[in-house]
This record gives C-alpha cells, sequence and structure tokens, in this order.
C-alpha cells in the first residue's frame, strides 16, 4: 500500500485511542445485512511496474496515433508546444483544487483571470468564465440561460453545427422544455438571415460551421429582434477571423481543445463561454476576480459567487461545480507561448495549407468543394465514388477521415470532410493526394 | 441591540415601518450581520402585486442570497435605488437608509400579525 | 501579482511550425476582408523563459496536496499518484481523435470498458456510463435518466425531489436544471435523515431522493434501507451521491443498499487530479430499469473487438461531446489495477481510522455536533472559542501552519461548520501536527485573538477583501486603466 503512510503501530495507537478493537468495529454503523452482500472484484494488487506494462499495450493498440490524422468536426490535430505540459504538470497546480482559499490559491486564480481575459479577446466578449465542461454543453447552457432571460421556451439552431453539439443541445433543452426549431442552411452552406423564425429567445449559430464554413454574422444581430445570439466558435480560428462580439454576439461559446489540449479521444475538452456584462448574474460556471488583500496589494479571489450552486443551490445558474480549469490553464500558457502574432501566423498556417489541399483536390476528377463559401482549416469535397469505400481505403493507406455519414445526416450526401492543420506536412498532403489519384 | 420601538418585525427579520397606508420595508440589523457585507440588492419593480410571504427581493454578500419577503399584502410604490451603487447602507443603517421597498397595503389591519420590538427581541434571544 | 500581460512585449515568438514550402502553389482564394480581424488580441508575444518564469513563479503561489496535508471535506484530496499522469500522457492516448472509426482506437475502447466493468462491480449495479465529466453533471445525468424513465411510462406528475438538508449545493441545483422542484426533508438530532418526516411527504408526485452517503455529516444512514425501501414503495427512484465513497470502498456497495443512480467522482475516490477545479470525471452506474435510458454511445465488446452502438432508443441522448474525460478515466484506471481489492478495502479502512482518530482529539477543544462514530470525515463548529472568533478565522490562521483550511460553512445544517476529511494518504504523524496547530489556535484564540482575525501572516497574500472584489467585479485585464 505504497500510497498509504499508515503502519500497523499507527493504526494500533488509533484504534486504542478511538477505543476500537478492530478496523472492523470502524464499520459497526453500516448494517451488517448490506456488508454481508458485498462482492469483491476479484482484482489482485499489482505493481506499478506490471500496471504500466499492461496500460502500454493497450495504448499501442490505437492504430489512429500511426496515421496522418485529417478528421477534425471541433477536435483537432494541432502542434502543443512543450511548455504547455511541463507547466501543467507542476503539482502546484495539477493537486490543488477550486480556489476557495484565496489566499493560497493565487496561481490558480491568477491563471484563471488570465484566461477569461484573452477569450474575452479572441471572442470580443466582455466577460467569460473559467471554463465549462466542453463546446457542446457550453452551447447547451447558453440555450437555457438565453431562454431564462427571454422566456419564450423556444431557440432556433443552425442545422449545419456540429452533430455533437446539436445532440447534447437537444438533452438539456428536452429537459428544460424548451423546443429547437431548425434553422435551415443554403446552398452555400451558410445559414440564410433573412427568414428567422420569430418569437424564440435565441438563435445557436457556428462558425466554422460542420461544413468548415464561415459563417458572415453581418446585419445578422440586426434581424434576430429579442432574440439573443449565441454563436459557437473555434477559438484558433479567431487569430485572424473576426470575433462574433464585433457582430453583436450575445453569448459566444466554444471547444478550446485546439488551444494546446490533446485530442485524447474526446475529453477532457475545454467548454468557452463568453458573453456581455450585463448578463453576468445569469452566466453559468465559476469566475475569477481582481480584488486587494488586507495590505492593499492585488489578489485575485473567485467573484459572483452568490451565482453558484454552493449558495443559490436549486435556483443558481447552472449545478456546475468541477469545471476544466487545468484545461483552461493549459490553453493560457498555449496562448501566452505563441502570443498574439504566433496566433495569427497559425491560423494562417491553417488556412494556407487547408487551402492548399482543396486547391489540389478541385484539379483531380470527380472532386469538387461542395460549398462555395470561405472556410478556415476545414472543407467538405464531393466525391465520386463510395464515400464509405474511400474512407476505408484512405485509412488502408494511413490516412483518417470522419464518417461520412455525418454528413449525410446534416442533408450532404456523397462526400467526405478534410481538415488540415498546422501539423500536416508537404510529404503527408503530396502523398495524400496521390492516393485520391489512384483510387480514381 | 435594542431595536426600535417605532418599527414592526418579522420572524423572516424584516422591519416594516407603517406610513399612514403604506409600509417601509427593509431587514434588521440581526439579519445584516448574518448576512455579512452586502454586495448586490435586487430590487422589486414598481408596480408590482405581491401577496405575504411572496420572495420580492434579494440581498447578496460575498457568501450569501438572503430572499427578502413580503410581510403583507399591496403594491409595490417605491424602491431604493441607491442600494443599487451603495449596497453596503443595509449594513451601515439597516433601519433607516438601508430601507428596500415601500408597499401600498391592501388591508392596513394586516399590520397587527406584525411583532413589535419586544416580541422580536425575545424572538432573537430563543433563536 | 503580475499578470502576463504586465510583461512587456518582446516581439514576435514562433518556430513551432515550420512554413508551407509551396505557398501559393494551388490555393484558392483567401478568406474576404469583412471576416477577417482588424483588431489583434491584447496576448503578449514573449519568448519561452519569460513564459516558463512567468507560470513556475504562480504555481509556487498555489498549495497543493503535494504541498501540505489539504483535508477540505467533501472534496477526498488524497495523493494523486504519479503513474496515473505518465500513462495518461502515452502518445497513444494522446493522439487519437474522438472520431476515428473504432477499429483505430482499441486500445482505448478496452480500457473504457474494462473501466466501466470494475465500476460496475464497485457499485454493484447494473450498467454504467462513463459520459459525465464530473460529479454534478453525474447528478443531471441522472435526474435526466429519472425524467426519461416516468416520461415513459407516463408518469410525469412526478416532479419532485427529496433531499436531506444537509445535501451539497449541486444536489438541487442539479434537480431545477432538470426541470424537478425540490423539497427539504429535515434531518433529526442525530444528523441523519428524518424517517417520518420522510414518509408524510411521500406521494405520487415524487419522482425520487437524492442521498449523499455518507451524509455530508460524515455519519452512515443507518436506516439507509428503510429510507430507499420507502420512495421506492412510493414509486420514486433513488440518486445516491457518491463523492463520499471513500467511507466504504471495498466494504459495501451502493447497489446493495437501494441505489437506482450511482455516480462516482474519480477525482475524489479514484486519485485523479483535482487540477485547480477540474477536469473531473463522474460515471454514473444504474440498477436494471434505468439502463435503457443511458447515454449514447455505449462502449460494447463483441468477437471483432469493440465497437460504439448508437442504438439506444430510448436513451436521453448525449450530455458529453463524445465519450466523456478519457484521460481521466485513465487515470482511474491505472488507480484500480494498481490496488486490486485488498487495496481498495485499506483505502476505507485507513480513511476512517484516521477521521475517528482527529475526531476524538479534535472535540476535546472543539464543537462536535455529532459525537459518535463517524465515516472518512466529521464536522466541528468554530463556535465558542473566543469573543467573535469565526470558523473563518480558524481557517485563515491554519494556513500559517502550512494546512490548507477544511472545508468552512458547509452543511448548512451546522453553524460555523468545519467539514474536515484526512483520506488515508495522510499518515499518524501528518494528522499529529494538525491536532497540534489546531490545538494551538484554540489557544491563540483565547488568548490573542487578533493573530487570527488578521490571519493568514504568511501566506503570498494578506486576507483578500472579497465584498469590495464583488462590488464591482473586475473580471478581465483593466487594458486600458492597468493600475
Amino acid at each position: 500500500m505504497r500510497y498509504i503512510p499508515n503502519t500497523p503501530a499507527d493504526r494500533r495507537a488509533m484504534l486504542d485511542a478511538v477505543g476500537c478493537r478492530s478496523l472492523d468495529d470502524l464499520f459497526s454503523d453500516i448494517p451488517e445485512e448490506i456488508q454481508r452482500r458485498f462482492r469483491p472484484l476479484g482484482l489482485p494488487e499489482r505493481s506499478e511496474s506490471e500496471v504500466v506494462a499492461a496500460v502500454e499495450q493497450l495504448a499501442d493498440r490505437n492504430r489512429a496515433q500511426r496515421c496522418v490524422c485529417l478528421l477534425g468536426g471541433g477536435v483537432y490535430d494541432h502542434y502543443v508546444p512543450s511548455i504547455v505540459g511541463h507547466l501543467t504538470s507542476r503539482s502546484e497546480f495539477y493537486t490543488s483544487y477550486t480556489p476557495y482559499q484565496p489566499e493560497i490559491s493565487q496561481g490558480t486564480l491568477t491563471a484563471m483571470f488570465e484566461f477569461q481575459t484573452m477569450i474575452c479577446e479572441l471572442t470580443g466578449m466582455e466577460i467569460a468564465n473559467g471554463s465549462m465542461y466542453d463546446g457542446a454543453t457550453a452551447a447547451a447552457e447558453a440555450v437555457l440561460m438565453a431562454d431564462r432571460v427571454r422566456r419564450t421556451g423556444r431557440v432556433a439552431v443552425g442545422r449545419n453545427i456540429l452533430p455533437h453539439i446539436r445532440r447534447v443541445v437537444g438533452t438539456y433543452a428536452w429537459a428544460a422544455g424548451i423546443d429547437l426549431v431548425d434553422l435551415p442552411y443554403g446552398s452555400d452552406g451558410r445559414i440564410d438571415f433573412t427568414d428567422l423564425p420569430n418569437d424564440v429567445s435565441a438563435v445557436l449559430l457556428q462558425t466554422p460551421n460542420a461544413f468548415g464554413v464561415i459563417e458572415d454574422l453581418t446585419g445578422a444581430k440586426d434581424r434576430l429582434a429579442d432574440a439573443l445570439l449565441i454563436v459557437s466558435v473555434n477559438p484558433l480560428s479567431l487569430g485572424i477571423l473576426a470575433p462574433p462580439g464585433r457582430f453583436g454576439a450575445d453569448i459566444v461559446v466554444g471547444e478550446g481543445q485546439p488551444l494546446g489540449l490533446a485530442m485524447g479521444y474526446g475529453g477532457p475538452l475545454l467548454g468557452l463561454f463568453a458573453t456581455r456584462r450585463q448578463y453576468l448574474r445569469q452566466m453559468p460556471g465559476r469566475v475569477a476576480g481582481r480584488a486587494v488583500d488586507a495590505d492593499g496589494n492585488v489578489a485575485y479571489t473567485m467573484a459572483a459567487q452568490t451565482r453558484e450552486q454552493h449558495i443559490r443551490r436549486e435556483r443558481a445558474t447552472s449545478n456546475i461545480c468541477t469545471n476544466s480549469a487545468l484545461c483552461a490553464l493549459a490553453a493560457t500558457i498555449y496562448l501566452a507561448s505563441v502570443g498574439s502574432e504566433g496566433l495569427r501566423s497559425i491560423a494562417e498556417q491553417n488556412v494556407e495549407r487547408a487551402h492548399d489541399l482543396a486547391g489540389r483536390l478541385e484539379r483531380l476528377a470527380g472532386y469538387a468543394l461542395r460549398f462555395d463559401a470561405p472556410f478556415f482549416n476545414e472543407f467538405v469535397v464531393s466525391v465520386p465514388s463510395d464515400p464509405a469505400a474511400l474512407r476505408g481505403r484512405l485509412s488502408a493507406a494511413g490516412f483518417l477521415i470522419g464518417d461520412p455519414q455525418e454528413l449525410a445526416d446534416l442533408g450532404v450526401e456523397r462526400a467526405v470532410r478534410f481538415a488540415v492543420t498546422e501539423r500536416r506536412t508537404t510529404e503527408e498532403l503530396d502523398r495524400l493526394v496521390g492516393e485520391l489519384e489512384a483510387a480514381a | 441591540m435594542s431595536y426600535p420601538s417605532d418599527l414592526r418585525y418579522t420572524r423572516d427579520h424584516e422591519w416594516v415601518k407603517i406610513e399612514g397606508k403604506r409600509a417601509r420595508i427593509g431587514i434588521t440589523d440581526h439579519a445584516q450581520q448574518e448576512l455579512g457585507d452586502i454586495v448586490f440588492v435586487e430590487l422589486p419593480a414598481v408596480d408590482a402585486s405581491v401577496s405575504g410571504g411572496d420572495n420580492v427581493a434579494t440581498v447578496e454578500s460575498v457568501k450569501a442570497v438572503g430572499d427578502v419577503l413580503a410581510p403583507l399584502s399591496g403594491k409595490v410604490v417605491a424602491v431604493n435605488e441607491a442600494l443599487e451603487s451603495s449596497p453596503e447602507a443595509i449594513n451601515q443603517s439597516p433601519h433607516e437608509a438601508g430601507w428596500i421597498f415601500v408597499l401600498e397595503l391592501s388591508d392596513p389591519a394586516d399590520v397587527d400579525e406584525l411583532l413589535d420590538a419586544a416580541t422580536y427581541e425575545r424572538f432573537l434571544a430563543e433563536g | 501579482m503580475r499578470t502576463i500581460f504586465e510583461h512587456a512585449n518582446e516581439g514576435a515568438s514562433g518556430g513551432f511550425v515550420p512554413s508551407l514550402s509551396r505557398a501559393g502553389a494551388g490555393s484558392r482564394s483567401p478568406i474576404s476582408e469583412h471576416l477577417l480581424r482588424t483588431d489583434p488580441p491584447r496576448i503578449p508575444d514573449l519568448t519561452e523563459p519569460t513564459i516558463s518564469r512567468h507560470y513556475t513563479h504562480l504555481s509556487k503561489l498555489n498549495h497543493g496536496v503535494d504541498d501540505g496535508l489539504y483535508p477540505l471535506g467533501s472534496c477526498t484530496m488524497k495523493y494523486n499518484p504519479k503513474v496515473n499522469e505518465d500513462l495518461a500522457r502515452l502518445r497513444g492516448f494522446a493522439r487519437t481523435h474522438p472520431l476515428a472509426d473504432p477499429q483505430d482506437a482499441q486500445g482505448t475502447l478496452e480500457l473504457l470498458y474494462e473501466l466501466a466493468e470494475l465500476l460496475r462491480g464497485i457499485a454493484g449495479m447494473a450498467a454504467v456510463s462513463l459520459q459525465p465529466v464530473a460529479g454534478a453533471h453525474g447528478e443531471i445525468t441522472g435526474m435526466f435518466l429519472m425524467k426519461r424513465y416516468f416520461e415513459v411510462r407516463n408518469e410525469e406528475k412526478r416532479t419532485r425531489i427529496l433531499l436531506p438538508d444537509s445535501a451539497h449545493g449541486t444536489n438541487p441545483a442539479s434537480a431545477a436544471v432538470a426541470g424537478f422542484t425540490v423539497t427539504e426533508i429535515p434531518s433529526n438530532d442525530a444528523g441523519t435523515v428524518d424517517l417520518a418526516a420522510l414518509r408524510r411527504t411521500l406521494d405520487e408526485t415524487v419522482a425520487g431522493i437524492m442521498l449523499t452517503v455518507p451524509n455530508t455529516l460524515g455519519i452512515f444512514e443507518e436506516q439507509i434501507e428503510e429510507i430507499t425501501g420507502s420512495v421506492r414503495d412510493a414509486g420514486g427512484l433513488c440518486y445516491f451521491d457518491g463523492a463520499n465513497l471513500n467511507a466504504f470502498l471495498g466494504r459495501a456497495r451502493p447497489g446493495d443498499m437501494g441505489a437506482d443512480v450511482f455516480h462516482f467522482n474519480l477525482h475524489k475516490t479514484l486519485s485523479t487530479p483535482h487540477g485547480g477545479g477540474g477536469p473531473g470525471a463522474g460515471p454514473i452506474a444504474v440498477s436494471e430499469r434505468l439502463a435503457e435510458f443511458l447515454p449514447v454511445p455505449a462502449i460494447e465488446k463483441t468477437e471483432a473487438g469493440y465497437r460504439l452502438s448508437w442504438n439506444q432508443p430510448r436513451s436521453i441522448g448525449a450530455v458529453h461531446s463524445f465519450y466523456g474525460n478519457v484521460l481521466v478515466a485513465v487515470k482511474a484506471y491505472v488507480y484500480l489495477l494498481q490496488l486490486g481489492d485488498a487495496g481498495l478495502r485499506a483505502v476505507s479502512e485507513n480513511a476512517v481510522l484516521n477521521a475517528n482518530y482527529l475526531q476524538e482529539r479534535l472535540k476535546r477543544v472543539y464543537s462536535l455536533p455529532h459525537d459518535r462514530l463517524c465515516k472518512h470525515e466529521f464536522v466541528l463548529s468554530g463556535k465558542g472559542l473566543g469573543e467573535g472568533i469565526t470558523t473563518l478565522d480558524i481557517a485563515k490562521r491554519l494556513i500559517d501552519y502550512g494546512i490548507h483550511p477544511p472545508t468552512i460553512y458547509f452543511p448548512l445544517i451546522v453553524r460555523e461548520a468545519l467539514m474536515i476529511e484526512p483520506t488515508e494518504t495522510e499518515g499518524k504523524e501528518s494528522l499529529d501536527r494538525f491536532i497540534a496547530a489546531m490545538d494551538a489556535i484554540a489557544s491563540e484564540a483565547r488568548d490573542r485573538p487578533e493573530i487570527l482575525r488578521e490571519a493568514p501572516h504568511s501566506a503570498p497574500v494578506r486576507r483578500v477583501d472579497q465584498a469590495r472584489a464583488a462590488r464591482e467585479p473586475v473580471l478581465t485585464y483593466p487594458f486600458d486603466s492597468p493600475s
């Protein structure tokens, strides 16, 4: 029991102090009948090295790590600077908990304050929280918040948002009794703002959307009457794309994984949530604020806690407690490492490489860009043959793309989607194009 | 502390000052002490109708939220807007400058249900 | 504390990836002007040495479990094994995209499947979902399951969730978000659920009860089967908040106590780190009658390997983007593999022994509302220590002794509450140091109360004025008026 410091002598001394004969006596308050029903797992103790060997073998069986990743859909294969992992591995950061005692949590709180600031800078919004679980639950909470503010019981959702976001929003909306109304997309893959439903609490869009297409939010807010505009974003794209705040968004949510997190088969992720200052009391999640200590020095502390569950209980703005704090720290360090200029440069490289591939694919017989609209690092192409078979063929050659059924479910048949990040090398892209040429 | 004898009180720690057919309402010194430094007050809307027992306003400190219940039924005719910028007035002067709202009473006789200062002080002592 | 924004700009950094060697070749037209940023985000461009120093310095302002005792009741701040960290970082786990074909992620899928089986066994229940990523997330998922269960049975009149008045704040919040109303059940003088009061409120509008076992006073509900039996007889379901599983790991199972839903906190009981507030993981186990409503996709084992199954027609849908916090699940799996049955049993034995030892010693000087056998945690009151001395003062003074304060002002049913949970990863020597510190503070409260009221004295900052911060919250760096 390498993690248990008590010696048998310690236990004996403590049992004596407590007046118990044996450890079993300490469990006399659990009904005997319940203890009798207990069954062990049949699991032996194992040494550290045995466990390492077994789990390394499991990791090895993930073939995906040895392939070229062209998968996207909110989670991307970006380069994570080494420094991020080193700093987040400092045990003062990762073994501490929620900063309820600010005097000994200034590391966590200062970093949270930096994160909130950076998210506001990226999104063009006034306030941001310290993270949510992921982009999908962030979107769900935004929908719930908007309906708390406007109370129509209806929210319009773009038909072209990522399926997993739609699924989670759907579950939370069902529980809250909110009806979701589909907003169709046009032939350019974008939402048509001329025909919005009225009497909705909010409109939820995504940009870049599930097709990788950048939505044009110009004038959208004006068309919404009273409804709140909720925009779900890829934060990396905001290194070069205009932030939703500039277009009058009321709430901006997003998936922060591209900012220095591993793909990790989908978790942990990083939910982003930013909004207007006037909605502070409605905003879910933890937030750090600047304060002073008894000597008048700047200190950071949890702010506006009365919105949260530990105080408001059933009247809280959300039930969230544990969030994605360490991932937010990783994102903060990532953004600090690349800086504003570096972020712009990385975003540009994503655009460049994706457009390079798109251009080359368009020159292949039977391939065409499905949507005539601007895109960031992801795009959909119509393909000449069965897309599922193409996926299989590419996989055999070591290139991973997504299940075309997901696109079909969004109304886009006979197509596949490619994501091209700054990690995709010339050699990989050359080989990919070669493979597609051979497949024809 | 000795509570002003010209005010009436509730077991939910509100005080009531009768002004003809109107009642000026706030929270007692005991309540503000329990809450600690008050940082935000959510005021009711003027012209809102309330029934006795309704949650009319909330008073927030750093660590707690206190509901202010309507001690009587009536219509809100005034709210203390100064609390928006200076919520600490409730801590500093809970029975005077820290008043929260004024009700036009539906039935002035309801006042008889309220506690007088001596009864409220006894109630606190028992707590 | 300086923020990163207060460092002077050092010019463009970069050099993380090479630039495209074939710029322009085959490219399509760029993105139109009006869709592009005009103002860059105000994030400084700094060199690596500056960044390393800044965040290293910040880390040293924190107190983590590796720094000293962290007896935060209800949070189980046990030691975070380092092998967990190493294995979660393995390339094979990190470099796998969630939308990869399951055939290309068999290692992760096997691990998740096996972990779910182990959790099922610990719970003694029928099925598990790893999708929820926090305890509160598990709670809300459980509430969704209950809602769907009653929807399918046309019993939507069941809108009330019962909660003891000692419940953790996430419990009523989760019930409310899921559209239920909350009925509070009083605790009796023994600190447990008043069974008579519970039975009086049971009718056909009750959807279920949410219980923490043992409760937030660290007391095991000896009438647990009567409680769950009564609720089930009335047609309701029983949700168990598993935050306190450390109290009976390896000894008892919630499935044997009448639970219909049980959530684990992997970042509490199963040693994964708290991360400064997250990420955690809150997998749920359910009884047979709720299994069909679990979130999609499910992870299934077949002869051809592991796969994701979306074929759950009555599922509530999804509560997470993908399959839950996979890399956190890896850490819990590694922990379980090392400990085995014997290790799990030793956890609760030592956790409960440590808590009772502390309780026995501390009750000499501090007020103990419930003087009886506790489980892995117990609650003291800071009342009566000195004129005007509050639990907050005691907590802040503990910081000067190098100890993280316990949970304060929770549960709400104890005034000036101090909730202490040592966990099994503290040894007697550490506990004795804590006792000595608490004894010293009690004396100080009597003899030099001002040293408590002005504490902490030796932390990176003095006591923070939270009231001022709360009145006009400053939530982002004030670029325009930096002072």
